[in-house]
């Protein structure tokens, strides 16, 4: 078999573009540390990698995997934005969409939410799925911290912030079913305020979408001002997305 | 009790015409008119059917997010729900008083509203049947129709309306449901560019706004009779106004005169609305019936919006709007001042209103400082009221110790305009369809009356003249004898 300049160096394809990488990167860590957007949700460069949304599904000499848990490796040719990933990827944006309560006119996290911009970002123009309208509770018994969990997209990043960085476990992973499982506070009550989390955890300003909110100081940031609204998330300048 | 022609004696004799739908905007409006053999009317009613629902499924959301969420009631004046909520969410906060510069850019926002919902208002869906008569032909009476006919009229009204939706993008942040108003204040003031962007046409609209007044003022007096008998009644009437008694759409106490014109309540706090407000239920009506308390259910019914404004009010604070309203109060012996019809008049008088506080606000600094946010001591409850453009806007909201909505109540203009609306309807149709065949041109006339006060019943009809409309005529045994469909393209068929 024939040697490739990329397999003498440590370079991959991705989408026909060398990407260079340092021995134990995953496929997402270089690709980013170039520049180069592959689309996600549950992964975040200060964690370890999760694999659960599947959003960063990437064909690897032609095979799917998640470029999150896999390697970079030499001469590796990958499939990033083509139109058969995209179009995996709205599917399973719609899934996500459906299975919760995401009405985007109201929230205050619309122009700044992972999943939103995601959205737009792949072109996805309507739920396609019938709507599960789950029935989620708010909690809003911490002075400082707003919980909905009917935006909750179950990508776990509360948690391993709480657990990794807070040392607090104060959130898991919990429930069964497409309309159960979600992010639970993991005090007696179920009740964050029941439990010590604060402002200036890092769980509290981890999460993509609108579940875990600083209360008081929704719309501050106006339109035209937000995360979004200057440029697509596949444009982001590196250090201002996850 | 009932009003004449709220309710037929013996309805199983009569035969029923619908307007259904008479819009198919946010107030999913019907019109039924009970008819005996001899076409004499006997019932008329407007329902307006949708459930809003908003005072429930706010309840449990957080406070700072009811004023984007509840303005989704409207496309047309989402600005006023945005607005009186903030206003509401001000008084549960403590804030008594904005920085100048939240104030002025809020005042700003709520001008640019008046001004393009006016111009909509008038232009769009009522200028149609004013420029072409009543029962003209229904394929021309449309914007379109007047774009044909009388160009010029139709380019003003396009642009005024244009205009005002650019005012409300830069304060708001977007044309139509916006985030620029927060509880305490406002998230944006207007950059330099932005106000030098708005002050190149804001003279040019205040020019337009003078023309619009001329005219209906045209029109009436080439039609003053009919305009000053068409759906008249007489009718008590509330508004806000400013401490000096001149008119303010943004802030006041309200000022309560009944059908003679002598004063019930003035300069009242808004917060303690229900002292004065009560709301009655019917049972053929989702809709309330808000009355005077002082007065009763039977005879406490008042109407809201431009024509009570600009009559109730004692001066206009604005030199051209206020010598516009010294003419309307006195042209004809005052006559016009209590027409129907008067509410477009009324309106223009305000657009004009609205173009001139533009142009202030524009050349006040303070719309351009950073002090944007004022705070102080929680309250449980807030009340916000506005002069939205079709009339007084009540919000009003307890949240708990959480910041979570536990109770809302909304009075939104339609719903207090709903007897005054009922009545002007019946009037019309004792004027106009009793004892007589009743045709598409007709049943225009019912709508007309509507549209005086609400655009939002009309807009389905005349923004591109594609409301689907069916009317059956449908005998005492509940066969079908006649019926009439006008179909999305505006066409009107007969079946007979």
């Amino acid at each position: 078999m024939k040697t490739s300049d990329s397999e003498a160096s440590n370079t991959f394809q991705l989408d026909g573009e060398d990407i260079p990488f340092t021995p134990g990167q995953t496929i997402i860590q270089a690709a980013k540390a170039h520049g180069t957007y592959i689309p996600h949700l549950c992964w975040h460069p200060d964690f370890r990698a999760h694999g659960s949304c599947k959003l960063c599904t990437v064909k690897v000499n032609g095979r799917f995997g998640s470029s999150c848990t896999m390697e970079a490796k030499p001469g590796l040719e990958v499939e990033n934005r083509t139109t058969e990933l995209d179009d995996k990827r709205r599917t399973l944006l719609q899934m996500l969409f459906v299975e919760g309560n995401h009405f985007c006119p109201s929230c205050e996290k619309s122009g700044n939410c992972t999943l939103q911009a995601t959205a737009y970002e792949l072109k996805m123009v309507s739920p396609h799925f019938d709507m599960f309208y789950p029935d989620r509770a708010v909690d809003a018994s911490h002075p400082d911290i707003l919980l909905d969990f009917n935006r909750c997209i179950m990508c776990s990043l509360c948690v391993t912030a709480s657990s990794e960085v807070d040392g607090k476990n104060v959130f898991y992973m919990g429930g069964r079913g497409l309309l159960g499982r979600r992010v639970h506070v993991s005090s007696e009550s179920g009740k964050l305020a029941d439990t010590d989390f604060a402002l200036s955890d890092r769980a509290a300003s981890i999460c993509p979408v609108g579940v875990i909110l600083k209360k008081r100081r929704g719309f501050a940031v106006p339109i035209g001002e937000r995360t979004y609204d200057l440029a697509p998330i596949s444009e982001q300048p590196a250090e201002q997305t996850p | 009790m009932t009003f004449e022609l709220e309710t037929a004696i013996s309805p199983e004799k009569l035969r029923r015409v619908a307007i259904d739908p008479v819009s198919r905007v946010e107030g999913h409006g019907k019109v039924t008119i009970l008819l005996d053999d001899d076409n004499k009317v006997h019932q008329v009613r407007l329902h307006i059917v949708e459930f809003r629902g908003f005072e429930k499924f706010i309840q449990g959301r957080p406070y700072w997010e009811v004023p984007v969420m509840v303005q989704r009631l409207c496309g047309i004046c989402p600005v006023s729900h945005h607005l009186a909520a903030s206003k509401a969410l001000d008084m549960m906060m403590g804030v008594k008083q904005l920085t100048p510069t939240a104030e002025k850019i809020r005042r700003l926002m709520h001008a640019g509203q008046i001004l393009q919902s006016h111009a909509l208002h008038f232009f769009h869906l009522s200028s149609p049947d004013l420029l072409f008569g009543f029962g003209s032909d229904v394929a021309a009476r449309n914007i379109v129709g007047v774009i044909a006919a009388h160009p010029e009229i139709a380019k003003k009204g396009v642009l005024l309306r244009k205009y005002g939706q650019e005012v409300i993008r830069m304060t708001a942040g977007k044309r139509v449901h916006g985030t620029g108003s927060v509880p305490g204040g406002v998230n944006k003031s207007l950059s330099a560019e932005e106000r030098a962007e708005l002050l190149k046409d804001a003279y040019q609209m205040v020019a337009w706004s003078r023309d619009a007044v001329g005219l209906i003022r045209q029109l009436f007096e080439q039609n003053l009779t009919e305009y000053n008998r068409f759906g008249r009644f007489r009718s008590a009437g509330m508004c806000l106004v400013a401490a000096d008694g001149s008119m303010d759409l943004y802030h006041g106490g309200l000022r309560a005169r009944d059908a003679d014109g002598n004063t019930m309540f003035d300069h009242f706090d808004y917060s303690r609305y229900w002292d004065v407000i009560g709301e009655d239920v019917k049972p053929w009506s989702y809709m309330k019936f808000p009355f005077f308390k002082s007065l009763g259910p039977e005879d406490g019914s008042y109407r809201v919006g431009p024509l009570t404004r600009v009559t109730h009010c004692d001066s206009i604070p604005t030199p051209l709007a206020d010598k516009e309203r010294e003419a309307f109060v006195a042209f004809d012996g005052g006559s016009s001042a209590g027409a129907t019809l008067g509410y477009h008049w009324a309106r223009m008088i305000e657009m004009l209103h609205a173009a001139e506080c533009i142009k202030d606000l524009l050349h006040d600094d303070d719309i351009i400082g950073h002090d944007l946010m004022a705070t102080g001591q929680r309250q449980e409850r807030g009340v916000g009221v506005i002069e939205a453009p079709r009339g007084t806007l009540i919000h009003h909201y307890r949240v708990d110790e959480n910041d979570q909505v536990i109770r809302a109540n909304l009075i939104v203009s339609t719903t207090h305009n709903n007897q005054a609306m009922n009545t002007a309807v019946r009037e019309v149709a004792k004027q106009y369809l009793d004892g007589v065949e009743i045709t598409e041109g007709l049943l225009n006339h019912i709508e007309i009356a509507i549209r005086a006060f609400d655009p939002c019943l009309s807009c389905a009809t005349h923004a591109l003249g594609q409301m689907p409309l069916e009317v059956a005529i449908v005998g005492a045994d509940g066969n079908v004898i006649d019926e009439a469909t006008r179909d999305h393209r505006g066409l009107t068929r007969l079946v007979s």
